[in-house]
């Protein structure tokens, strides 16, 4: 199925433009309500924890040093030097010239190197570049790529297009019997409308995408909830229809541990309890980890700690 | 990993402390309590079954002293006093609603039973909002479009349900205030506290005494407050047995009616809808306020193409509703108002099955204690059926099926009553084509049970005329 359809450029149209539609009102509305949800005391906890397993400690920038990268890791193999009980994070996401760095810091921990690829994050080069692009990382140990979609290609209507680069990194990522985890990136920041969002979400599932995930965190809306809520929707029904299941990563703009708990209901509520896990769901983040501490903290000892009882990354 | 019930949601409890519950209360006459002269009855809580208060029974007696207050008011201040006057009070006590929400939302869900995050969110701000709105038209009656100087009617008395106790109260009170008129209130039964509480507010807002009176009791209360000659408007919104007895009651008399009565409202859901928010407005329209909504979408009519998906999804998400304590603040469905409502539920849920209906619920646990009812859905109902044809006022939903947007109309409109429908589809001009063929008051597009005070409320046949809300909801209150 997934093959045929990634060449088909009007069974592709076809299928996209026949998935039900979204009313934009309807599904704030929705978002809206899940994220009046109570989450207290020990669902609190168990929710704290959780988002801190499922976070991709991330640091994307022009500025960034073997330094930098290594603090970071040192950062999210232990979060809380004085809490044992704390979790690690899912994984430490850099750009493909750091995964060296970040491999052999993270070595034996369990967690994992995200490596961003394929011209991050405007996507705007030869599919040749992209491809070596994303070799390169997985070959220097990447675990996860990374990749952005091309939104030019989708927003003009050349699914199959887009289609096909995602399947060609996805050969990509096994090259030399490596097998990285692809990570779609939809952008859904310009992807303006809801419909798009979903159809840009089926479309990356259907070509092979292990993960949808929303923005790069480089343009402006990132994650929302909505467009979040949009996509779990559109994991759970692929897997009722095609029996695999896709992961989902919010990325960008997630800053409180109050707006990560709103997620988790939303996955809770929606994709349901099999997406509650680290394999299943991520938060593309670089400053929720230590609100997430703060949080933490607080909900231990009674106390707000402040800034200075956590790390700056 | 496996993950199932890593997160089960703790228990997130509304405090009640916050409001102050009395032994007793009195009735609310020229700007006091006073002792009622016929006793008193309990008010309690549906959702433990215990007492919260004794409330006084109001007699003839007591509405004769409440009109007489109300018109003393009427002809001395409240009638004279400039539209702009009138308009400070009225935003006075807007404003204190809003500084006393959380009071008045946990007094409402401890009446009412309804969950707290729908007596916060949707009960009370839609309260405050109507006296807002309404204040801002006490100026500018002149230009309502219902002539020059359109005059107020005098003494209102108005009857209102146990449903949206508070809210009923603003709809009624707000647009009566705001037309110059004064008003004799009688709250349900079974939720009297929060309209007592109100009365507290129009002592805190220094509302001259006598414009509002409540005063509380059953049926002949209400019946007494209706029948009063002393009365020139009566409003009421509650059942449409009741609201019958009312139209006889008054017919041949000077008393202008307007009566807000039952529904059985059609929800359409045509192929083309975005099924993921159809299936939310499935859930709002029915299971909203455990279905004690007069304009319910209790009867889903949905596409035969596309039925089978859009049941398969409203199941899936009915697993996810949370049914019990209605001062947790995860309740999505609390308690049914009353032991009488709950058996009439009951009841019309038993016809469904034996007339050979398929009933379904999600596995939820109930409350030992109190009055609940799991959301429930119909399948393979037919229009023939007593759950297709009598109002239920519960959180039950008869699902139908159609093939022709022509046959959807057809059975939407098969009904006695006639006070909301709603349709969903992708199609701007099926919405339009449908709007003007529903016999129903208020028709939505892709949403269901929203409200808001400038939009007009009411009825087609068995449900009801006039209307309550918007520029139209004036109308009521003036002689035009």
């Amino acid at each position: 199925m997934t093959a045929q359809l990634a060449l088909d450029e009007a069974g592709l149209r076809r299928l996209l433009h026949g998935l039900p539609p979204v009313d934009q009102v309807g599904a704030d509305a929705r978002a809206a309500k899940l994220g009046t949800r109570s989450i207290k005391t020990s669902a609190k906890a168990q929710a704290l924890d959780l988002a801190v397993r499922m976070v991709d400690l991330t640091t994307l920038e022009g500025a960034d040093t073997p330094g930098k990268v290594r603090a970071l890791c040192a950062k999210g193999i232990r979060p809380e030097p004085d809490q044992p009980d704390c979790p690690s994070v899912a994984a430490i996401c850099v750009y493909g010239d750091m995964v060296p760095t970040a491999k052999a810091a993270l070595a034996g921990t369990g967690v994992k190197v995200a490596a961003v690829a394929t011209a991050f994050p405007s996507g705007r080069a030869p599919l040749a570049v992209k491809l070596a692009d994303t070799v390169a990382a997985v070959e220097a140990g990447a675990d996860e790529i990374d990749m952005v979609i091309d939104r030019g290609a989708f927003l003009s209507g050349r699914y199959a297009l887009v289609a096909e680069e995602i399947a060609a990194v996805k050969a990509a990522c096994r090259t030399n019997g490596h097998d990285a985890h692809l990570k779609v990136i939809l952008e859904t920041g310009e992807l303006a409308t809801y419909d798009n969002v979903k159809r840009a979400s089926w479309l990356a599932m259907l070509a092979g995408a292990d993960f949808i995930k929303t923005s790069t965190g480089k343009v402006s809306p990132a994650a929302t909830l909505p467009v979040t809520l949009l996509m779990l929707e559109s994991v759970r029904d692929f897997r009722a229809q095609t029996g695999r299941q896709v992961g989902v990563k919010p990325a960008g703009g997630i800053r409180t541990a109050k707006d990560a708990i709103k997620y988790l209901v939303t996955v809770n509520e929606t994709a349901g309890p099999d997406w509650l896990d680290p394999d299943w769901f991520r938060f593309g983040a670089s400053s929720l980890l230590n609100d997430l501490l703060l949080q933490r903290r607080k909900l231990a000892t009674g106390v707000y700690s402040g800034p200075d009882y956590v790390t700056v990354d | 990993m496996a993950n199932s019930g890593i997160f089960e949601y703790a228990p997130a409890p509304e405090s009640r402390s916050v409001v102050d519950l009395k032994a007793s209360y009195g009735l609310f006459v020229d700007g006091e309590f006073t002792e009622g002269s016929a006793g008193s009855f309990k008010t309690v809580n549906p959702a433990t079954e215990e007492v919260l208060a004794e409330v006084a029974m109001g007699d003839d007696a007591d509405v004769d002293r409440a009109v007489a207050a109300a018109r003393r008011a009427y002809d001395q201040v409240w009638s004279r006093l400039p539209g702009r006057e009138r308009a400070k009070y009225i935003f006075r006590i807007a404003r204190i609603i809003q500084e006393r929400a959380r009071e008045l939302a946990v007094l409402e869900s401890l009446d009412n039973g309804k969950p707290i995050r729908e007596s916060r969110d949707v009960d009370i701000p839609l309260a405050a909002a109507h006296f807002f709105y309404y204040a801002g038209w006490a100026d500018k009656l002149p230009y309502a479009n219902l002539g020059p100087d359109p005059k107020p009617l005098g003494v209102a008395g108005q009857v209102i349900p146990w449903n949206f106790p508070l809210l009923m109260l603003a709809w009624k009170v707000a647009p009566a205030l705001a037309c110059g008129n004064t008003v004799v209130l009688k709250p349900a039964e079974t939720t009297p506290l929060t309209a007592l509480l109100f009365a507290e507010i129009c002592q805190q807002a220094d509302l001259p005494p006598g414009v509002v009176n409540i005063v509380t009791g059953a049926g002949a209360t209400g019946a007494a407050v209706v029948g009063h000659p002393g009365v020139d408007k009566v409003a009421f919104t509650g059942s449409t047995e009741v609201g019958r007895l009312i139209a006889k009651q008054v017919a041949g008399t000077a008393k202008k009616v307007t009566l807000e009565l039952g529904g059985k409202a059609a929800n359409l859901v045509f192929e083309d809808a975005p099924l993921e928010q159809a299936v939310e407005g499935i859930v709002d329209g029915i299971f909203f306020n455990q279905g004690h909504v007069c304009c319910a979408g209790s009867r889903l009519l949905v596409q035969e193409s596309v039925a089978e998906e859009v049941v398969d999804r409203l199941r899936e998400r009915m697993k996810t509703l949370r049914v019990g304590d209605p001062l947790d603040k995860n309740t999505d469905i609390g308690a049914i108002n009353s032991a009488e409502q709950l058996a009439k539920i009951r009841t019309l849920s038993e016809a469904g099955e034996a007339e050979g209906a398929t009933r379904w619920s999600p596995p939820c646990e109930l409350p030992e204690r109190g009055f609940f009812f799991a959301p429930t859905i119909f399948t393979g109902v037919s229009q023939a059926h007593r759950i297709a044809r009598e109002e239920i006022f519960g959180p039950v939903l008869s699902v139908l099926t159609f093939r022709t947007p022509a046959e959807a109309v057809e059975k939407a409109n098969n009904t006695a009553y006639g006070l909301s429908a709603g349709v969903w589809t992708d199609k701007g001009s099926r919405i339009l084509w449908l709007a003007q063929r529903m016999r129903a008051g208020v028709v939505w597009a892709n949403t269901f049970n929203r409200f808001d005070p400038t939009s007009p409320f009411g009825g087609y046949k068995e449900s009801g005329y006039g209307r309550e809300g918007g520029r139209h909801g004036l109308e009521a209150y003036l002689d035009v």
